[in-house]
């Protein structure tokens, strides 16, 4: 069980409403996402991460942009991906962007790359969806060479080769966290380990429990590998408000509206009230008063032995004034109660000897 | 003709029922589908896109029990193999692999997921059939296709549990299709036969009964033609 924990904030810049119930420009969207990450920071939560899709209803298409923004106004709170869809992206610029990023916040960068649960930046960038795999584990390749040492000779099949090449800014190797983030891929868990790079597990919906044998597979590989232990966190959604009715009443509707929309697109039926409370109660919304979510936190932390939780606040188009409120009470309530829920188990642990 | 008379007549041959499954694909649908079967008392063997020890770990740990093989050694030892891959990559498999085999077509088909594909886009008698195209001399069955990897894994009941659930089965080959709703039953679902594989489209994502939980009457009104 680990002994330190960081807690951040994930978001994906939705179109959110104005208090008439109209959304808002994209424009405004990613303005409000620079306003809510300097709260974060005044409020003590460690890290405030973004997304990466390419549809309507997201702004979060160049998260390196906003993410400077926000090292311009901030000084302590790290700034990362949730996660970077390194598929389709060249780890070059990558590397060039969150090195400036980590040079302009003076080493606050950090990285989550994933393959993505959505595949709309394939034929936007012009890749071929049949490569996925190996995209990303090519990519990845790279961009860990370029991270770790340089120069970098390489070469792979779908980018030029590079020769002793040298990727200004330089950063000392392990200066920004790259974190492999999975979404319930067992081949991604084991590539997390070979690459001995952190692993982010992604669960948004069902209990987080029923990831304990990913982790389990991620050790195991670890182990075999001959790598060190490495830090396990979890990306789940979730919306605090005062009182556990107070945060089901905001949070439904647009919960509602976003599944709708999902199902629609999928072919799901769109869910109930009594699924949602299910996922409430014990999957994996963390809605409710700063106590109810502190307590589902704390308990995930345990299952899975978690080093870090980063939430996907406010699901949905809920606006700014609510998002703003929930992370107030993330950072000053939930947060610190967390702690103390892992601090009083890990005292038990010890006591019991 | 005498000389047809004197074939035997296959559909009187009993299906060969061994209690071994084969899965290909060792995703998070295919492990935890391993899981299922080896609880029920199959004998499984699973493979992944490449050599049986690149999944050989993955498989110790969420699927403790089933064997880790090559696709050829799970095809050759298998009389049902369940396709559980990527829906875009089926097509990367060679179009005789399977054949004779009962091959149950877990796949389901999301252009979000899957990207763009105009040939299951454009599948009007449901993209199983895209799939027996595909696989001309297998045994194709539309199944556990329904369920997502964690309604697979909470939702399997005794027979006779009140809250059990129900599977479809399309098919054109009847006997392929008992076999499937035999594998269905055992591994914790009510079975129902949903006609043929055509009608198999009614238990596709724009059908109703996906990702939804279902008893064997409500579903069994579902999907009747």
């Amino acid at each position: 069980m680990p002994t330190h924990f960081e807690f951040g904030l994930d978001t994906f810049l939705p179109i959110t409403v104005d208090e008439s119930g109209n959304s808002i420009t994209g424009d405004q969207v990613i303005r409000n996402a620079v306003e809510e990450a300097v709260l974060a920071e005044t409020v003590g939560i460690d890290s405030f991460n973004i997304g990466e899709h390419y549809r309507t209803e997201f702004m979060d298409s160049a998260s390196h942009v906003v993410l400077a923004a926000i090292a311009s106004r901030t000084e302590r709170i790290r700034l990362g991906t949730a996660v970077t869809v390194l598929s389709t992206q060249d780890p070059v610029r990558l590397y060039t962007d969150f090195a400036t990023l980590d040079a302009v916040s003076n080493g606050r960068a950090q990285l989550v790359v994933g393959r993505g649960s959505l595949t709309d930046s394939f034929p936007l960038f012009g890749f071929d969806l049949a490569d996925y795999e190996e995209l990303f584990e090519e990519k990845l390749d790279l961009l860990v060479r370029l991270l770790r040492r340089q120069p970098v000779t390489w070469s792979g099949k779908f980018r030029s080769p590079l020769t002793n090449q040298f990727v200004s800014p330089p950063i000392p190797e392990g200066r920004i966290p790259t974190w492999v983030g999975v979404g319930g891929s067992p081949q991604s868990v084991v590539r997390a380990a070979r690459f001995g790079l952190p692993l982010m597990l992604a669960v948004i919906a069902g209990r987080p429990e029923r990831f304990a044998p990913y982790v389990e597979l991620y050790k195991r590989a670890l182990e075999q590998e001959g790598q060190p232990a490495l830090p396990i966190g979890l990306h789940s959604l979730g919306f605090v408000a005062e009182t556990d009715e107070e945060a089901l009443e905001i949070q439904w509707p647009f919960y509602k509206e976003q599944f709708d929309w999902a199902a629609r697109e999928r072919g799901w039926r769109p869910p109930t009230y009594e699924q949602f409370l299910a996922e409430v109660d014990h999957g994996s919304m963390y809605v409710g008063s700063p106590e109810t979510v502190a307590n589902r936190i704390a308990g995930a932390v345990r299952a899975l032995s978690l080093s870090r939780f980063d939430l996907l606040y406010a699901l949905g188009r809920i606006p700014h004034e609510q998002r703003l409120a929930t992370i107030e009470l993330y950072g000053r309530e939930v947060i610190p109660r967390v702690r103390e829920l892992l601090a009083a188990s890990t005292d038990l642990v010890v006591a019991g000897g | 003709m005498a000389v047809e008379a004197i074939q035997p007549d296959v559909r009187s041959v009993p299906e060969v029922d061994d209690r071994s499954l084969g899965i290909v694909g060792a995703g998070k649908f295919g492990t935890t589908l391993a899981r299922a079967a080896i609880a029920a008392g199959y004998d499984v063997a699973i493979s992944g896109s490449g050599a049986a020890d690149d999944i050989a770990l993955t498989v110790d740990v969420l699927a403790p029990g089933a064997r880790a093989a090559t696709t050829e050694e799970v095809v050759r030892d298998s009389e049902v193999i369940v396709l559980a891959v990527p829906t875009h990559r089926f097509r990367e498999l060679p179009r005789d692999l399977f054949a004779g085999k009962i091959l149950v077509d877990a796949m389901n088909y999301w252009e979000p997921v899957d990207g763009d594909d105009p040939e299951l886009e454009g599948a009007a008698e449901g993209t199983s059939t895209v799939v027996q195209a595909r696989f001309p001399s297998a045994r194709v069955v539309k199944s556990l296709n329904q369920l997502g990897y964690h309604q697979l894994e909470e939702h399997r009941r005794p027979d006779g549990a009140s809250d059990r659930i129900a599977v479809g089965a399309a098919g054109d080959d009847r006997r392929a299709v008992d076999a499937v709703m035999r594998l269905v039953d055992r591994l914790g679902f009510d079975p129902v036969d949903a006609g043929t594989l055509e009608n198999g489209r009614v238990l596709e994502p724009d059908g109703s009964p996906v990702a939804v939980t279902y008893s064997a009457d409500e579903l069994a009104k579902l999907v009747s033609p």
